[in-house]
């Protein structure tokens, strides 16, 4: 019910409130510097007074697996992080300022509102993942050399992914919390469950991180391969959401 | 013939017994005042009214709909401005009303004409670029008038419309109440016993989640208004005297008296009427004041609900 067109408040609302910016602006600068910063951390290193030859010797020659690893590890650590905090207060600061008790009087079904800010952060971070990619090919194109395009596209396909899971997973706890607080405590508990424990090797292959490695591993011409990863990760998404929007129909707000 | 129809409807939030068995009746068009003094259980009706909460046990039918099963039915039937109207503050009331407006279906050309509109009647045009978080109170109050009238609702439930306003602020938004009447039924809450005397037809008491009285405002003043007369004297020993012989009569309930003005109630007026002020006269009182006391909505509230929720 009204789904465009509560979808195109919440976009309005991204661009007004300063979220897409925010997003769109860390995301581009790690996005632009990570090649940089593969390509010259080596020299700003030796050129350090006092370094000796030898020692100098021992940094290795940056390549464009060095570019590739510093983009992936940058836009994973930020990414993951802005997903969490831009999504954790959008339904719980609603309930608590009113807004939504003002709006689900109308005709606004509590499914299109809560898949409305979920389908709006993600286009936000899509775009900004989008242009920040962009930035990131063409740097390490003109200091190294052009990635392939197939690969790498799949790999910012999966680290999207990686993303909506963080994002659906904090929507979730926007939705059980009954103020902030709960919310970005529930949000932290998701972080470490997801990506803390996700990290364990006997259980890796089946958590979103595994998708980051896969992606890199296509980029760089490896052969790991996250099925199961990414057959899980969207059904964490699936889950979550419908979860969400179970469990904000039967609220009272 | 009801818009608004609830029948033994509770509603518990653990051991409190925030509704408890209402029964409420509105007719069509009228402007019915749902009275109480705080925590009554008026917001939790209205809140269920609205679909935003759900009873304990009981059934509610608004404008036909089935509240408790009404999907997206009821949300087109009615409108609703909550005690405390919330907004996007980045918004502006024209960007917010063309939103509502959207959101009820109003093509582009009904949209622009019932915004301008709307603006008009709530005087706001020349706010109606400015971004609506930097408003007050009032102004928002004002707005959530305007909100809950975009698409022309069969039933309008104010949750305390007046209440935090300046008295400025809470003629505006009464007089826009009363500009409502005949075009939609309107379920106004309020503990504020002036605004449902100057605006309402029936009024409905509340207590402790349920229902005290429900009424037409004349037959509720007639049925439960204690007749009364005051008489204010200089001489207060004449006038305390007089009081005491007036106690003897058989006509007389009660008389009380302070600061030189004795409150007389009575049990038959017309006896009292022609007695009253030969009376006086025949004790020698020279009197200041002579009034038949108008029966008001207070004294059948404090009747009712007691002293202590007064407003």
């Amino acid at each position: 019910m009204n789904f465009i067109t509560v979808f195109r408040k919440e976009m309005l609302e991204q661009g007004r409130t300063y979220r897409f910016l925010i997003v769109a602006a860390i995301l581009v600068i790690f996005g632009l510097s990570s090649p940089a910063l593969a390509k010259f951390t080596p020299e700003m290193l030796k050129a350090i007074p006092g370094v000796p030859a030898n020692v100098q010797s021992l940094f290795p020659t940056p390549t464009v697996v060095d570019a590739v690893g510093q983009y992936v590890k940058n836009m994973v650590q930020f990414g993951v992080l802005l997903a969490l905090l831009m999504t954790m207060g959008v339904v719980v600061q609603e309930k608590e300022r009113g807004t939504a008790a003002f709006f689900l009087t109308r005709p606004v079904s509590r499914e299109t509102f809560i898949l409305a800010k979920y389908a709006a952060m993600a286009v936000a971070f899509m775009a900004s993942l989008a242009i920040a990619a962009l930035g990131c090919w063409y740097y390490t194109y003109v200091l190294f050399e052009p990635i392939a395009w197939g690969p790498y596209l799949t790999l910012n396909g999966l680290m999207l992914i990686d993303f909506l899971v963080y994002m659906a997973l904090s929507l979730l706890c926007s939705t059980i919390a009954r103020s902030n607080g709960i919310a970005v405590g529930l949000a932290f508990v998701a972080l470490i469950i997801v990506g803390g424990i996700g990290a364990l090797p006997s259980i890796s292959d089946y958590f979103p991180g595994h998708l980051i490695s896969w992606g890199t591993s296509l980029v760089l011409g490896g052969d790991i391969t996250a099925w199961p990863a990414l057959w899980i990760s969207l059904g964490v998404i699936v889950v979550a959401l419908a979860a969400a929007c179970l469990i904000f129909r039967r609220q009272e707000v | 013939m009801s818009t608004v129809h609830v029948e033994k409807m509770t509603k518990y939030y653990g051991a409190v017994h925030a509704l408890d068995g209402l029964d409420l009746d509105v007719a069509a068009g009228t402007v019915y005042g749902f009275l109480g003094p705080n925590g009554a259980g008026k917001t939790t009706t209205l809140r269920i009214l609205t679909g935003l909460a759900r009873p304990t046990s009981g059934s509610a039918i608004v404008a036909g709909v089935d509240v408790l099963h009404a999907g997206s039915a009821l949300s087109p039937k009615i409108g609703h401005l909550p005690e405390e109207p919330a907004f996007y503050p980045w918004m502006t009331p024209l960007e917010f009303l063309d939103y509502l407006g959207r959101l009820y279906g109003l093509s582009t050309t009904q949209r622009k004409s019932r915004t301008k509109e709307l603006l008009n009647l709530v005087r706001m045009e020349d706010v109606s670029r400015r971004r609506i978080g930097g408003f007050s109170r009032g102004m928002r109050q004002r707005l959530g008038v305007a909100a809950a009238l975009i698409h022309h609702p069969e039933v309008l439930f104010l949750d305390e419309p007046a209440s935090a306003l300046d008295p400025a602020g809470r003629k505006e938004v009464l007089d826009l109440i009363e500009n409502l009447r005949g075009q939609a039924t309107v379920v106004m809450s309020t503990h504020i016993l002036a605004d449902v005397e100057r605006v309402c037809d029936v009024v409905g008491i509340i207590a402790k989640g349920k229902m005290l009285v429900q009424s037409r405002r004349e037959e509720l003043l007639e049925r439960y208004a204690v007749p009364a007369f005051e008489v204010e004297a200089d001489d207060r020993a004449a006038l305390a005297k007089w009081g005491e012989d007036l106690k003897r009569l058989p006509w007389v309930t009660a008389v009380t008296s302070q600061n030189g003005t004795l409150r007389i109630i009575v049990k038959d007026v017309k006896t009292a009427k022609a007695a009253l002020l030969a009376g006086a006269v025949g004790a020698g009182l020279v009197l200041n004041r002579y009034e038949e006391i108008r029966p008001s909505l207070e004294d059948v509230f404090l009747q009712l609900v007691g002293t202590e929720s007064i407003s």
